[in-house]
């Protein structure tokens, strides 16, 4: 067993919304959730929109502020507990926590060159004391996203969006970051640029000794990426895998919903897909019970009143569900 | 079967302070009645350009050359699209023959009009339906495209409702005047995966119903296998592989569409890594000479490729490619 670099407790972000004292409301983004990252794995995080996936990257860089539970990161070197972290520490812990964003277009400042923005966090974090050192760093870490010296004097509007991300991707880890939260870093790319992207991440990592957490709504992109999949829905975690295992024997109605909806590339394969019907109910509103049984196939009684547990099924393999044995004998309809 | 509407020779430049930009060059194809045709390619490759000139909805910057010719064949005969030019000539075409669906529904709806105004305006606009002949119409479409509690929904505003609520109202409003031709620009790429599986049967529902063409624009091969009759595939604004479904996804001639599929995750071999279309769509401005995708091709055949542009190729009856690979066994 290798180590932990990451450990979520009962992790919870509550935002509150409503400023009268009558309507105050809490919406819990994330609720109860506890997982464990491996030092030096790629973790990948999935789910629709509203499930919380991109409020618990960011509780886990300590970007928006932990309300419930706790988080604690330990590299070796220094270890936090994030929701109590104090400020110098903070500081610190940036250092070792970076993000790369979504949209490479709104991510990078167009008036700045691409060298400065690379070079940006090492002058903002004191990371080199002189010109010649920061211009090294950034050469460095610029040929391995496989940039050259020409593109760091250019500015980003002469950019692709593949070529774009590899700079956002430059610019989280000039720093020497432990940790990395990819927020659907490929989401916004074309297909065949995306491969280039994963490919260059997964070299990295390997390179770098990264840990990354790869938050993605794109299930086969996070099966070829990831080592780990945790699944979420509504701000709960409802199954965490091996990559593989969850992929061959998913066993929450939701993930294995997920898995069908996925277009198939053979044109003969049309109409098999197991549909899930309505939406994600609103965060503010949420049903009782198990959060899922509005839209489960195989909701029982049960469900809508007492919210089910994570219970470990296999080795690494957690799920919350009530029913995940009984179905495992269900030959699906 | 009859085609509905027919592309020839399109080509269309964009004047731009830098000079002109070839969006699309020389494309033809047709498009017949209740025929689902997938248009394929990056961000950049022209497809939406196609798809917009189909109802002369280009940019005034937008400069068409002689050739070009686009043809609806309504049921009152055939119109020269291209050559329309008043606003009340376009209607026909535009919201009457051809509706379209944005990626983006929250763009599409006007935020402070509900959505009910907005379908029944667009109906007054094309038929000559009452106000309350044309509210209870809309209703029925939203009730069609399965929306719950539709006279209800019908006085929200585009805000009020999620977003796969929103692609199905804009469905039921580019349906309700009953057109002809529909054009879906990427209407899933915005939505979960769960979502668009949704809205994917209900448009296959719609098509079967009533029986109208459908353009469907994506870069998702895995959503055009699951919808798409035949498929186009664009780069750069050719028009590189052109035939029916099973035969390009199954059996791809050009190395273009070879290698969007390899680059395609599958989640049936997990083990086999990525393989990514090497280097960048080159920027409009600077087109390579000779076939537009040699800058990036790993199967270069020679000199050819970057002097002569390769002629259409039928690898069978059905099925064109557009490479020297294939012009060269036919020489």
């Amino acid at each position: 067993m290798s180590d932990i670099l990451i450990k979520a407790n009962g992790l919870s972000v509550g935002f509150q919304i409503g400023n009268s004292i009558f309507k105050r409301q809490v919406l819990k983004a994330v609720d109860n959730v506890t997982l464990e990252i491996e030092k030096g794995s790629f973790f990948g995080l999935v789910g629709e929109s509203g499930s919380g996936k991109t409020t618990l990257g960011r509780a886990l860089l300590k970007a928006v502020p932990i309300t419930g539970g706790g988080a604690h990161y330990s590299d070796g070197e220094v270890a936090y507990d994030l929701e109590d972290i104090s400020k110098e520490n903070l500081k610190d812990y940036r250092k070792r926590a970076q993000l790369i964003f979504q949209d490479p277009y709104a991510a990078l400042s167009p008036r700045m060159t691409v060298r400065d923005i690379i070079a940006e966090p090492l002058e903002v974090m004191g990371l080199t004391k002189t010109r010649v050192e920061t211009d090294e760093r950034v050469r460095e870490i610029a040929a391995k996203c496989r940039l050259n010296l020409e593109h760091l004097r250019r500015f980003p509007h002469a950019f692709s969006g593949g070529q774009r991300q590899r700079i956002s991707i430059a610019r989280a880890l000039v720093s020497a970051p432990k940790f990395v939260v990819a927020d659907e870093s490929v989401a916004a790319l074309d297909v065949s640029i995306q491969a280039d992207v994963l490919n260059l991440l997964k070299a990295i990592q390997a390179d770098m000794g990264l840990t990354f957490m790869f938050i993605s709504h794109d299930l086969s992109v996070v099966a070829h990426t990831c080592d780990h999949v945790a699944v979420m829905y509504l701000g709960r975690l409802v199954e965490t895998a091996p990559t593989r295992q969850l992929f061959a024997s998913p066993k929450h109605p939701y993930t294995k919903a997920l898995f069908s909806a996925i277009p198939s590339l053979d044109p003969d394969d049309r109409g098999i897909a197991q549909k899930l019907e309505g939406e994600i109910p609103s965060p503010t509103n949420q049903p009782s019970g198990c959060k899922f049984h509005t839209r489960c196939p195989n909701a029982i009684d049960v469900c809508k009143t007492i919210e089910p547990q994570l219970e470990t099924a296999d080795r690494g393999h957690q799920v919350s569900c009530h029913r995940w044995k009984e179905l495992l004998d269900l030959v699906p309809a | 079967m009859s085609a509905l509407i027919t592309v020839e020779n399109l080509t269309l430049k964009f004047k731009t302070d830098e000079g002109l930009i070839t969006a699309v060059d020389d494309v033809s194809f047709s498009l017949d009645k209740g025929e689902v045709i997938g248009l394929v390619g990056e961000s950049g490759s022209g497809k939406s350009v196609t798809a917009k000139a189909l109802m002369h909805l280009n940019a005034k910057n937008a400069v068409y050359t002689p050739e070009s010719k686009i043809t609806l064949h309504s049921d009152d005969g055939p119109v020269d699209v291209l050559s329309l030019t008043t606003p009340r000539q376009l209607n026909v075409v535009r919201g009457g023959a051809i509706s379209m669906i944005f990626q983006e529904p929250m763009a599409s709806f006007a935020p402070v009009i509900s959505i009910g105004k907005q379908m029944v305006e667009q109906l007054q606009l094309h038929s000559n339906m009452t106000k309350a002949e044309a509210k209870a119409h809309s209703i029925n479409m939203l009730d069609r495209v399965g929306i719950s509690d539709p006279a209800k929904r019908i006085d929200q505003y585009a805000f009020e409702l999620s977003g796969g609520m929103r692609q199905r109202a804009m469905i039921a409003m580019a349906l309700s005047t009953k057109p002809k031709l529909l054009i879906a620009d990427e209407p899933t790429t915005a939505l979960d995966v769960t979502i668009q599986a949704q809205v994917i049967d209900l448009m296959k529902d719609l098509v079967e119903e009533f029986h109208m063409g459908i353009l469907f624009i994506t870069h998702d091969l895995g959503v055009v296998a699951q919808t798409a009759d035949k498929v186009n595939v664009m780069y750069l604004g050719r028009m590189i592989e052109e035939g029916p479904v099973r035969d390009v996804i199954r059996n791809a001639k050009h190395p273009y569409t070879q290698g969007l599929l390899n680059a395609l995750p599958k989640l049936n071999d997990l083990d086999s890594p990525l393989e990514p279309v090497p280097g960048d769509i080159p920027s409009p401005l600077e087109r390579p000479s000779g076939c537009v995708f040699h800058t990036r091709c790993s199967q270069i055949v020679g000199p050819q490729c970057s002097s002569r542009q390769p002629r259409d190729v039928n690898v069978d009856p059905t099925h064109r490619v557009a490479c020297h690979i294939y012009s060269e066994a036919a020489e």
